[in-house]
């Protein structure tokens, strides 16, 4: 396997909770197999906040729920052979995108940050105040499965992925041998 | 968004005003119907006239007087365009919202009612005077815009019609005022023809030339039941609904089953857009119909008949009644008919109540039986087991004409008549963009091409025959012909000219099946959203090449899965213009170079919090300062 | 109609696999006792069939028909497990989870969700090409020891016909047409119904998704040994035949 060249692999996470990315440490010590196959780029993992190079594959997390996210998967998908989303949050948006279904009023976003953050039954909020720092990235009207933003080549499903799941995909499309997933690894929990 | 589900919390909110209705007065009423739960739709629709709405109280003392549960008459209710559950004007008036309609000024009669009335489509005014909706075909698409008024019907509309007609609502004329100041003073059939033009352009020799009253019945009445089947057999008579089942066999098996009640069920629930001869025809020979129906007793061996009317017709209502009385004092209807002793038959008449799906046997079998109207699991065939579990005949309203004309002229004069496979002649509806719109009876095997040039349509560059459910031919196909073989359909033909936009039309069909789909069966229900859909990201120009393959393949699932003919030609509209009309697609799609999806908008997605952050992006707004 | 002619059985064949079937039985009842599984989500065991949700649907005589509601004919060669078909039920599958909000990581019934089970069966992992549809459902938790959250809700009817036929009650019932078309209760909500969490409508086995939520029995079964985590859905069935 080693003689292979190194593939170039991405990942990011979106609107997502991180679970997914902590998923592939579950590959334990698989990983080390994993880093004979491939070079980590920009990825949380590393810290890389930027592509150094064009990557085989991406791996994003998360759906869209903000303009950062779009910003950083557009980004993905220029900078990337494959993307592959990870997770079901990546995959159809997920927890987040729980808030499009009670979004049908004449105002969602505005009655959902007012209730996250003012009128909420349980909400401490003594500034009265919807966050709104300029650093803040604006919301988006609703949560966004990544398939609707950008083309997505595969999905791993999961909440999150298993790290057997995770490694047996990533091992078989670098090696050119991934037909499908084994039915008992199917999980969306 | 319209995800075409509205966001309701399953409770009660818009009910209406529950002390208004007496329980006494709702008792009274399912009393009229002998407290019979197969009567559940004529209950209703009392109420609706009545009351204009359809209260949780109602339903809690209907389900009482009828021994059924809450939830069950909820089901019906709930069911039907012409049921409210929420409190509707004293006066509805439905504008007929057919592809037809718009394509005539729907827009403007629209804006005038809009205007005078002071409500949009799909409210109701404060004072509970006036609602205002939208309806899909009513069957005057030779007379289009059209609009019913309570049970009145108003066509050719005008902008300027359209708004004497609020006014004169608004200053508190009946519906009935708008036809004419003496319509008491009419009768039934004055009463129709004065809302209605029948339009025969074209009479042919079976059902629309000089009919003799009641010679087929006469005949039929010296015959014995197997040599009635016989001659309709050898007729070579197939139903003219659409599927083209062969009649004679349909009676056959029904004659076969061994019964003490069998049933004969007229299907005059003509809701094809585009079609519209069933309701010439039960305006111009409702004695033949009905002597069509009682020979088809006598051949199955029936006492017993439905007529289920479309709500949309219910302006012929009192002609049809009124048609029954007279055969039923002339002994043509009731006992020992024509003097033949054990020749019972009679006939009630069902309306419908607002819902496409009742064309469809079953579902017109489930409507009778006071159901939602629903299709029924096959097999059984209603032959065999059909109205509350006994054989019954459901044939449309051109088949009983026909078969009546059958038995007096004879199987072979009707054998003679159309081609090989399609005998006899068929009216044709023609509507659209033509100088003569209307019924044309013609036997079958007429081009297309012939068809347009009677109907002053030379300019068709698109012709929807057999209604949304058939097929959208191109010019280089008006040489085919009308028969079951070749172009078959119920009687629709829709001439569009190159002026006209395929997709749009395409895209209101669509949203037709979506509206009219019963729900029961997942691709029905779900599929056809995904299409309609699916056609909007076309008609935005949003769509890659890689959208025809989906459209196609999910158009087959729909075919495959769907429980009746309702789903299985639903994809038809897409289907039959991606074959015919290839380049209308491709010319709007355009590949997908970089991989990000044209369908999502970042602008729009942002707007909303743009305005309730109070700043712009930093990321997507070039013009983004600090 | 007759469970008493056992003598009158005949032959059928399903993906070349013979199958006995007696007068009056269906495809799938014929299938279920021969150990041959048909994928479904609509029927189930002790219910009238009602052959609404199409997942059934096989090929028998060159038609399709949905295999729980079509009376099983001697000789007849059935299609069951052919890519095509496989490849029509999974696009009903992922209809029936785009029609509702299907979130399985917060859901009670993952891992003995039907639906679920059933998307894994069919290997239903690509990328979707269906719009979310994302409607606005209420939840009841008005009962005190039952809740609905009918944003999971299939539409399969069996809790209707469970109440109905076995309950002898009608606590549930569909209202409405088209999309709009629902499972709703007998009443305002459905502590104004005499629904009982002893109620066959309400067990486990009767609602194949997460909608009928029995209260506080949550997230007893530990991950890895709920009903699907031992094998794919049907393989109770297919184990007949070994």
């Amino acid at each position: 396997m080693s003689e292979l060249p190194k593939a170039r692999i991405a990942t990011a996470s979106l609107a997502g909770c991180f679970g997914c990315h902590m998923a592939i440490l579950d590959i334990d010590e698989r990983l080390i197999e994993l880093m004979q196959l491939v070079d980590v780029d920009r990825s949380p993992l590393t810290d890389k906040k930027r592509f150094t190079t064009r990557c085989d594959i991406g791996i994003i997390e998360g759906g869209c729920c903000n303009e950062e996210n779009v910003h950083v998967l557009y980004d993905f998908r220029r900078n990337c052979d494959v993307l592959i989303a990870l997770g079901q949050c990546a995959i159809m948006g997920g927890l987040p995108a729980m808030r499009n279904a009670i979004m049908h009023s004449d105002a969602p976003l505005r009655e959902c940050l007012e209730e996250a953050y003012i009128t909420g039954k349980y909400i401490r909020n003594t500034t009265h105040n919807v966050p709104n720092d300029p650093a803040l990235p604006l919301l988006l009207d609703e949560v966004y499965p990544c398939s609707e933003v950008v083309e997505i080549d595969y999905q791993i499903p999961g909440c999150a992925p298993s790290g057997d799941i995770i490694f047996d995909t990533l091992a078989k499309l670098l090696t050119g041998k991934f037909r499908g997933f084994e039915r008992e690894m199917i999980k969306f929990d | 968004m319209d995800n075409g589900q509205a966001c309701t919390n399953g409770l009660s909110s818009t009910a209406c005003d529950v002390s208004a209705v007496p329980g006494e007065e709702i008792a009274a009423i399912c009393k009229a119907f002998g407290n019979d739960k197969h009567r559940m739709l004529d209950i209703l629709r009392t109420v609706q006239d009545r009351y204009h709405c359809i209260s949780p109280s109602t339903m809690d003392r209907v389900a009482t007087e009828t021994g059924l549960s809450r939830i069950q008459v909820e089901g019906v209710a709930s069911f039907y365009s012409f049921l409210s559950l929420s409190p509707k004007g004293r006066i509805t008036i439905r504008l007929c919202d057919d592809i037809v309609d718009r394509y005539a000024g729907l827009a403007e009669v629209t804006a005038a009612f809009e205007q005078v009335l002071g409500i949009r489509v799909g409210e109701t005014s404060p004072d509970r005077a006036f609602s205002l909706e939208y309806t899909p075909c009513i069957g005057m698409c030779d007379q289009a815009p059209a609009a019913m008024i309570n049970d009145v019907v108003l066509t050719r509309l005008t902008a300027d019609t359209a708004r004497a007609a609020a006014e004169a609502l608004k200053a508190g004329l009946t519906p009935e005022h708008l036809v004419s100041e003496r319509f008491s003073d009419l009768t039934p059939h004055e009463r129709a023809n004065r809302m209605v033009d029948n339009n025969v352009r074209h009479a042919g020799e079976v059902l629309l030339g000089p009919v003799p009253e009641d010679a087929g019945l006469n005949k039929a009445a010296a015959m014995m039941p197997a040599q009635i089947v016989t001659a309709i057999e050898d007729s070579g008579l197939r139903g003219c609904g659409g599927a083209g089942f062969t009649t004679g066999r349909k009676w056959r098996f029904a004659a076969g089953e061994r019964a003490e009640r069998r049933f004969i069920l007229c299907n005059a629930d003509e809701g094809e857009p585009g079609t519209f001869k069933d309701r010439v025809l039960l305006s111009e020979r409702p004695h033949l119909l009905i002597e069509g129906m009682t020979i088809a007793a006598r051949a199955v061996g029936a006492s017993e008949g439905i007529l289920y009317l479309r709500g949309e017709y219910v302006y012929l209502r009192e002609l049809v009644e009124q048609v029954l009385e007279e055969r039923r004092r002339r002994g043509l209807l009731g006992k020992d008919i024509l003097g033949v002793r054990g020749f019972d038959f009679d006939i009630r008449l069902q309306l419908g109540a607002g819902a496409y799906i009742c064309g469809e046997e079953g579902a017109l079998i489930s409507s009778c039986e006071g159901l939602p109207g629903e299709p029924k699991t096959r097999p059984p065939f209603p032959v065999n087991r059909g109205y509350l579990g006994h054989p019954t005949v459901v044939n449309n309203v051109e088949t009983f004409c026909h078969a009546a004309r059958i038995l007096d002229r004879g199987a072979g004069w009707f054998h003679a008549m159309g081609t090989e496979g399609s005998h006899g002649t068929k009216l044709f509806s023609i509507c659209g963009d033509c100088l003569n719109p209307g019924i044309y009876e013609l036997p079958y095997g007429h081009s297309v091409r012939e068809i347009l040039e009677m109907a002053g349509g030379q300019d068709a560059a698109a012709v929807q025959v057999g209604g949304p459910s058939g097929a959208m031919i191109a010019r280089d196909s008006f040489h085919r012909k009308l028969t079951f073989d070749d172009l078959a359909t119920g009687g629709a033909i829709i001439v569009f000219n190159g002026e006209r936009n395929i997709l749009e039309i395409v895209e209101y069909y669509m949203s037709f099946f979506v509206h009219e789909s019963c729900g029961y069966c997942t691709p029905c229900r779900v599929g056809n959203v995904f299409l309609q859909k699916a056609i909007g990201k076309f008609r935005k120009g949003l769509a890659n090449p890689e959208d025809i393959e989906y459209l196609k393949e999910l158009s087959g699932t729909i075919i495959e899965t769907s429980r009746c003919g309702l789903g299985m030609t639903s994809p038809n509209p897409i289907l039959t213009t991606l074959k015919n009309f290839p380049l209308v697609y491709s010319a709007l799609t355009k590949p997908n170079k970089d991989g990000i999806r044209d369908t999502f908008d970042i602008q729009s997605a942002i707007d909303g919090a743009r305005k309730i952050a109070k700043r712009r992006s930093y990321i997507f707004d070039r013009d983004f300062t600090q | 109609m007759s469970g008493t002619k056992k003598e009158t059985g005949f032959t059928f064949t399903i993906d070349g696999i013979e199958v006995t079937a007696y007068a009056g039985q269906t495809v799938m009842e014929a299938a279920d006792e021969a150990g041959v599984y048909i994928p479904r989500l609509c029927d189930h065991e002790g219910l009238r069939h009602q052959g609404s949700c199409r997942v059934c649907t096989v090929k028998a005589g060159g038609r399709s028909v949905a295999a729980c509601t079509q009376p099983a004919a001697p000789g007849q060669a059935v299609e069951n497990e052919t890519p095509h078909l496989n490849k029509m039920r999974r696009d009903l599958v992922e209809m029936l989870f785009h029609e509702g909000n299907h979130l399985c990581p917060i859901c009670e019934a993952s891992g003995n969700c039907e639906l679920q089970a059933m998307a894994y069966r069919l290997d239903m992992t690509e990328t979707t090409r269906f719009p979310y549809l994302e409607p606005c459902r209420a939840l009841d938790a008005s009962h005190p020891d039952i809740a609905l959250d009918t944003n999971r809700c299939i539409s399969c009817g069996r809790c209707i016909r469970a109440s109905e036929d076995v309950d002898g009650k009608g606590v549930f019932g569909y209202v409405g047409r088209g999309i709009h078309r629902r499972v709703a209760v007998n009443g305002e909500n459905l502590a104004d119904t005499d629904a009982q969490v002893t109620d066959h409508a309400i067990s486990s086995e009767v609602c194949p998704v997460g909608c009928i939520i029995r209260k506080r029995v949550g997230f007893v079964t530990p991950i890895g040994e709920r009903e699907f985590d031992k094998g794919l859905i049907g393989h109770e069935i297919e184990e007949r035949r070994k």
